[in-house]
């Protein structure tokens, strides 16, 4: 019978590591300092995109890398999630920033007005051209999680919430995996500020994640259920999360409303606001120090590098396997 | 080149925003050679309060800072991310833009001229990104601007010098000021170009943070700056109207007046 494993934090990058160490065989304790409603997470916020070929502009090789075989793990253990691809639109006037991105990207079609109309009707004469990522996708975050820590429970593994626990104090294999909450034990580690806005409309419907061109960020506009938005996100240098400024969701909103005006009439659900846990070079680290293992870094992809991280953590654990490009050792 | 008094080597200046990460920034200041960068209070950092994380990184970097005051658009705006600057940064430098039009972010140049009196009047150093206009600049300097920067064409455009004319004009007017091209920089070329013009310095950040190599562009452009600013000091030779064989060809009529 092999060892225990404990891992603290049960967002994205927590609730990977243990569904697939609990896979593995392996006995694992979760421990989450919030509650199971995890607001304060920044797994919380996140707008869920599977999107690593859309995100190679900017994007680190190594988040390429792990986005592909995440998207792999994703579709292996929730079949529902929705691999319909993502539609990248610009404004005519940004259609320089859609030929950089064409050109700093892999893995995208360019199709034509008619070709928009058929995979997104709702789109159909509104833009002359778009990139088309097939075979990228997009999970809810706040449906996901939950359905990750049911599938780790019905593997035998346990989840404490409202347990503040210190990695340090736990005895046998830990798994570090609290983003920025592990900030004072990593000096590198800092966070980026993302900004959401969550609307709700029945005019209009979309299959996949449309994203439009920005100078300065990747915005999405990301169907949910019954008939809700998910618009973002910004980034921000700033630690301060405290609220939406009026310039980020005056630029989501005009940004939702290019991809269609429909959105001119959807109400506002939600505004969102979260930091991101960086470190200076944006590429996710596994980092090993004798039994003490943590996994952190995830930036602004965290759903959709974890599961692969997740594996990483698991393989090493359970075989010793190393890869080097993400893992430290100390 | 001379800022205030001050002797800087490198006669680029790079921006902050838009790099994959702090870490390709960082490589790509030093691959640039530059020794100062310029940072936005507003527009990337939301307050951008002394104990943020990125901060400590900018500030780790070793360089010279010129605290920037995009996306201000009057001038009380401008004047107070100003102050802040100076409270958080320790220095009276301050890249003043003010901008008055959305669509090309062009400078507001009225609005420039009195924040720039302003701040001077409190013992600021400014450095005012302003259009290529004579008239304007030099009201800047009869302000005490001892360093102005004209636009070569609209931030981020990429376009390259639009107006050669009027910015050889400002050099010919102004040979005393240290004229920084700031904005619409896209290629080496256009980098070189503004250095042949005379122009001390080059003022850039979209071409090289959006490039697919960063890095490898700031060493374009470092070369490119040294190359430009090498021709201007060893004399470009003057545009002709026709040919001038550079050895002489033998059975040529008169000098050029054949045909």
């Amino acid at each position: 019978m092999s060892e225990p494993v404990s891992v603290v934090g049960a967002g994205i990058a927590g609730t990977w590591t243990a569904l697939l160490l609990a896979e593995s065989g392996r006995r694992v304790t979760v421990y989450e300092r919030q509650d199971e409603a995890m607001t304060g997470a920044t797994s919380h916020w996140a707008g869920g995109m599977l999107a690593p070929d859309c995100e190679g502009d900017g994007a680190e090789p190594v988040v390429i890398r792990l986005g592909h075989r995440s998207v792999q793990l994703w579709r292996s253990h929730l079949p529902e999630t929705p691999l319909n691809g993502s539609l990248v639109v610009s404004h005519p006037r940004d259609r320089a920033d859609l030929e950089r991105l064409a050109r700093q990207t892999a893995g995208h079609e360019r199709i034509g007005a008619a070709r928009i109309g058929e995979i997104e009707p709702a789109l159909a004469g509104r833009f002359r051209e778009a990139l088309f990522y097939p075979g990228e996708g997009h999970v809810e975050p706040r449906r996901a999680l939950p359905a990750l820590h049911a599938k780790l429970r019905s593997l035998g593994g346990e989840i404490r919430f409202g347990a503040d626990v210190r990695p340090e104090a736990l005895d046998g294999t830990v798994v570090d995996c609290r983003g920025l909450g592990a900030r004072e034990a990593q000096p590198e580690l800092r966070g980026v500020k993302g900004e959401t806005v969550l609307v709700e409309t029945a005019e209009i419907a979309l299959s996949r994640p449309v994203r439009l061109m920005h100078p300065r960020w990747p915005i999405y506009v990301i169907p949910r259920a019954n008939n809700r938005f998910l618009i973002g996100a910004s980034t921000i240098e700033t630690e301060d999360a405290a609220g939406v400024t009026l310039r980020s969701a005056l630029e989501l909103m005009t940004a939702a409303y290019t991809v269609h005006p429909a959105f001119g009439e959807a109400r506002i659900v939600e505004l969102g606001t979260a930091l991101r846990p960086a470190y200076p070079d944006h590429s996710p680290r596994i980092a090993v120090a004798g039994r003490q293992i943590t996994v952190n870094g995830l930036y602004r992809h965290g759903f959709l590098i974890a599961p692969a991280l997740g594996e990483l953590v698991a393989n090493y654990i359970a075989e010793g396997t190393r890869d080097n490009e993400v893992m430290r050792w100390s | 080149m001379n800022l205030y008094g001050q002797e800087v080597a490198s006669r680029l200046l790079i921006g902050t925003a838009l790099y994959p990460s702090p870490a390709v920034m960082e490589q790509a200041l030093q691959a640039s050679g530059a020794e100062i960068v310029t940072v936005s209070l507003r527009r990337e950092s939301a307050g951008g309060r002394a104990g943020d994380a990125f901060w400590r990184i900018i500030q780790s970097l070793g360089v010279k800072i010129l605290p920037n005051t995009a996306g201000c658009r009057t001038v009380k705006e401008a004047v107070t991310t100003a102050e802040l600057a100076r409270e958080l940064f320790g220095t009276p430098w301050i890249k003043l833009e003010v901008i008055g039009d959305d669509e090309t972010l062009q400078p507001d140049v009225v609005a420039l001229v009195e924040a720039a009196g302003i701040l001077l009047r409190d013992g600021f150093e400014v450095f005012p990104y302003t259009t290529e206009d004579l008239t304007v600049a030099q009201r800047l300097v009869d302000a005490g601007c001892r360093v102005v920067m004209p636009w070569a064409a609209p931030i981020g455009s990429g376009q390259g010098v639009t107006n050669k004319a009027a910015l050889r004009t400002l050099r010919a007017r102004l040979p005393d000021v240290t004229l920084i091209v700031d904005a619409g920089i896209g290629a080496p070329s256009h980098a070189a170009e503004a250095m042949e013009l005379g122009y001390d310095g080059v003022l850039l950040n979209t071409a090289i943070a959006k490039a697919d190599d960063p890095v490898g562009m700031a060493r374009a452009f470092a070369l490119a700056l040294e190359a430009g600013r090498a021709g201007f000091e060893a004399g470009l030779m003057p545009p002709r109207d026709f040919a001038t064989p550079s050895t002489p060809v033998v059975g040529t009529p008169f000098w050029h007046a054949a045909g």
